[in-house]
């Protein structure tokens, strides 16, 4: 029955409207949930406030303002992060005495939760952007050194000799051999790194930070306007989201090659 | 858990070997402790000549001086063992729903329907955000920081199962059926072993981001555990404090992920992945 309505809407509707179709059914039951009264509009704003709230955040440009804050801040820290951690990682594969005393460091550290550092940067760094963007970079910085270097490291020996018996430079075949190799492992680092950077940028604005998406949420939370939370709760969530189906068509975009 | 990291600290403080323990669990190498020796004795020096304040960075002697006192006074087996007991416990849960959630998905067309856009929306969006509406619904206690942490761990788990299922090689299946198996049996028999390696890097990549959530909830939520007690250090400027916590979170981080890559070795005994050397 279901299935039957279901095929019928799908041949009139375009292709992404079905498949979507189960995030507007949570939406509806989350409006009707409210408009029924079983669940208090104290705890679960309706729909249709949250999206007039987000409404005024945007005109009044707190939202503006905070988002442009915040995503400097991820860009930033994540940035420098790409920079930093590929040219390590290439280094570490393919000179041994960065590897032989960088991997030991880098082994050590990565498993350690990257939040923990929070409360340090605070310390070191204060209130504002500085703390945030160093965060993002420390944490991003150890899963893209080692996607690099995996990747780096997986270069075929066959075509680094053959390269350089046919007279090319070091130089030469770290650009033109090592780096196209390492590159498909390196932007699947870069993609997770992408996601830490979201949630380390949230977690520090929401504990410490005077602006930003993190503490537009903590404020909001903190005088009761649940519905302008929401707007930006879910905000932070979609550009979350965005950024990453966004990297992913980069990402296949720069490795059409491989096909 | 709490047995070796107490060994780890109940060692003679300013010798500098403390880390020799943790740093042999990573590299089983000499030559692997050579380069974080070098880098604590840069750290002791450091704060020790005044090149930094004791203040931005005490001597590590000093911090693992504060983590032996917690320890003493039993505040580090209270902190770490509530830290670590719902961390385990939202990766357990992200665990099983996860797999569960990730085999339904590929076998009822429905159930797949219905989650497949609320999982690949739901992966890569920032989850932390959602923390003030879980204090909102859930409150301050364990039930609403394990939440947390199903919330965040989960993602990871399905996606790796509904992969790791897909990608059971056809013929076996065929085979399987051919020769009378059930559908349980097929589940049990062949879906799950099969499907077993990538399961389990899923749950690697679940368990580090249980601990993470876990630590900024604390700190956000307030309360005992790590997360709770260096906020609570950094508000009274305590750096000791804070730095003791971050040697605590590193440690208990490092033991959690490199137990579970031993607990994949042993699960795999039987797979051919299991005689290569791991990288990470």
């Amino acid at each position: 029955m279901i299935s039957g309505t279901l095929s019928a809407m799908t041949s009139r509707m375009p292709a992404v409207v079905p498949r979507y179709m189960p995030l507007l059914l949570l939406a509806a039951g989350w409006e009707a949930l409210t408009r029924t009264g079983l669940v208090p509009k104290a705890a679960l704003p309706p729909l249709d406030t949250v999206a007039i709230a987000w409404y005024d955040l945007a005109s009044s440009g707190d939202l503006w303002t905070n988002g442009v804050a915040s995503m400097t801040r991820g860009a930033a820290g994540l940035g420098l992060a790409i920079a930093c951690g590929s040219l390590i990682g290439v280094l570490m594969a393919w000179y041994k005495p960065i590897r032989v005393t960088v991997n030991p460091i880098v082994q050590f550290f990565y498993p350690m939760p990257k939040s923990a550092l929070i409360p340090v940067m605070v310390l070191w760094l204060g209130f504002g952007d500085a703390s945030k963007i160093v965060l993002i970079f420390v944490g991003c910085l150890l899963p893209i050194t080692l996607s690099a270097f995996n990747g780096a490291r997986g270069t075929e020996e066959v075509l680094i000799w053959s390269a350089r018996s046919l007279g090319a430079s070091r130089a030469r075949v770290l650009r033109e051999i090592v780096l196209p190799s390492a590159l498909p492992e390196l932007l699947s680092g870069i993609r997770t790194a992408l996601a830490l950077s979201f949630v380390l940028l949230v977690s520090s604005e929401l504990i410490v930070a005077r602006q930003g998406f993190g503490y537009m949420i903590g404020w909001l939370g903190d005088g009761g306007a649940y519905d302008a939370m929401f707007a930006v709760v879910l905000t932070v969530a979609l550009l979350g989201f965005a950024a990453d189906r966004l990297y992913l068509m980069l990402m296949r975009r720069v490795l059409a090659w491989r096909e | 858990m709490t047995e070796l990291n107490t060994s780890v600290v109940a060692r003679p403080i300013g010798t500098g070997l403390r880390l020799d323990l943790a740093a042999a669990a990573v590299g089983r190498r000499a030559g692997a402790i050579v380069p974080l020796l070098v880098l604590i004795v840069g750290w002791e020096a450091a704060s020790r000549s005044g090149v930094v304040t004791p203040f931005l960075l005490p001597p590590i002697s000093a911090v693992l001086e504060r983590v032996w006192q917690d320890a003493l006074s039993g505040e580090l087996a209270v902190n770490l063992g509530l830290t670590l007991f719902r961390s385990l416990v939202g990766f357990a849960i992200a665990g099983v729903g996860g797999v569960v959630l990730g085999i339904l998905m590929t076998r009822q067309k429905l159930v797949r329907w219905f989650f497949d856009p609320i999982v690949s929306v739901g992966f890569p969006m920032p989850k932390i955000a959602f923390l003030p509406i879980f204090m909102l619904w859930l409150g301050l206690y364990d039930f609403s920081k394990i939440s947390m942490a199903v919330f965040n761990a989960i993602f990871p788990v399905i996606t790796a199962t509904i992969a790791a299922a897909e990608g059971v090689d056809r013929q076996l299946l065929w085979s399987a059926r051919s020769l009378g198996a059930s559908e349980r049996q097929l589940l049990r028999e062949i879906i799950l072993p099969a499907a077993l390696p990538q399961i389990l890097t899923g749950l690697q990549v679940a368990l580090p981001i249980s601990m993470i959530v876990m630590i900024v909830t604390e700190m956000l939520m307030g309360g005992q555990g790590l997360g709770g007690a260096m906020i609570a250090a950094s508000r009274f400027a305590d750096s000791p404090g804070v730095f003791a916590g971050i040697v605590e979170i590193a440690v208990a981080g490092l033991c959690l992920v490199k137990g579970i890559s031993v607990l994949r070795r042993h699960l795999l005994a039987w797979h051919q992945e299991a005689q290569e050397p791991t990288t990470v």
